[in-house]
């Protein structure tokens, strides 16, 4: 690899721009996509594997590549700088997602309680639509007040995030569900809300919690069956 | 949920400190292997390694194959499985086959 393929990774990763690395096999050839002296065939199957977000090995001209994607990571939306957020931002971070914490309440979402992490104190549905989620994008609301929570489900519920959490009982998602609905969101939207939140593995405490919905966040990423839920109230 | 890039960063680092510096990455898998295509170790010339292309069971031959790499700038492509005949000494233990290239970070 020289150092110009090494330097523009790098660069890619600090702006978070997705960049694909292809290697010729027989000799170590590279080149990147998007960038020039990019074969169509190798332009078309590289910019799949950076929409797949898996690497692949193709064969043009007689020459096996082997396409590696490098995207940005995966963002985590936390509304609601409560307890159980502190638990979940450092194990998040540990599983490679970049995190974004959003609450009004300038006494919760403090540098002290998230050292080092992106804060902002707009009202949610404001900063949910700065944000813009994506299809890399899981957005969780932990506030347990409807004030905040449902303005950022609102904008979620409009957005391709693939992974949408609700802290908080099957009264309160009951409830939640009503409000939505008035809102004027449908079933399918409904059953997109995972709450109660996380998967169920009895857990308790905030750390455990934490574990639940980043264990949930992993498997709806990674498409396992223990992503789906059956019913969403 | 990717880390791929974050062993890029480390072998960029031990070559800027003066190493030299090779990086393995898997390209191709069958069966049960431990870590996907994509899955990068870097190695340097003291020994240093960081991030895996298994569980373990195939960075020692990777990091011998990756010293004649650093030696003489020649990409390798190597072969891991039960079938191969290396299998004695390197197999996995999972059963799986996989591809790892190697190669010089210049």
């Amino acid at each position: 690899m020289t150092p110009e393929i090494l330097a523009a990774l790098q660069a890619a990763r600090a702006a978070k721009r997705p960049l694909a690395l292809l290697t010729r096999l027989s000799d170590g050839a590279q080149l990147l996509f998007p960038g020039d002296g990019v074969a169509p065939a190798l332009a078309d199957a590289a910019s799949r594997s950076l929409q797949d977000d898996a690497a692949a090995t193709v064969t043009e001209a007689g020459d096996a590549w082997f396409i590696h994607p490098h995207n940005p990571p995966l963002r985590l939306i936390v509304v609601g700088a409560v307890h159980i957020a502190q638990a979940l931002v450092p194990m998040a971070l540990a599983a490679g997602l970049a995190v974004v914490v959003v609450d009004p309440r300038r006494a919760w979402a403090t540098a002290d309680r998230f050292p080092g992490i992106t804060l902002l104190h707009d009202w949610t549905d404001e900063a949910m639509v700065a944000l813009a989620p994506d299809t890399r994008s899981a957005v969780v609301t932990l506030t347990h007040d409807p004030k905040l929570d449902d303005p950022a489900l609102d904008v979620a519920l409009k957005s391709q995030a693939f992974y949408i959490g609700a802290l908080g009982s099957r009264r309160t998602h009951a409830k939640r569900i009503a409000r939505l609905i008035e809102l004027g969101h449908g079933e399918a939207a409904m059953a997109r809300i995972r709450a109660p939140i996380g998967l169920n593995i009895g857990a308790v405490t905030a750390p455990e919690i934490a574990v639940s919905i980043l264990g949930e966040i992993v498997a709806a990423r990674r498409g396992a069956a223990l992503g789906v839920r059956v019913s969403a109230a | 949920m990717s880390d791929s890039e974050d062993v890029l960063a480390t072998a960029a680092g031990w070559r800027d400190a003066g190493e030299t510096v090779a990086l393995a990455t898997v390209v191709e898998t069958w069966g049960s292997s431990p870590r996907p295509a994509g899955s990068r170790l870097a190695i340097s010339r003291s020994g240093k390694l960081a991030g895996s292309v298994s569980g373990g069971c195939i960075e020692g031959a990777v990091a011998d194959a990756a010293r004649q790499t650093m030696a003489n700038g020649q990409p390798q492509l190597l072969d891991f499985g039960i079938s191969d005949e290396r299998a004695w000494e390197v197999g996995l233990a999972c059963g799986g086959k996989l591809k790892v290239f190697v190669e010089k970070l210049a």
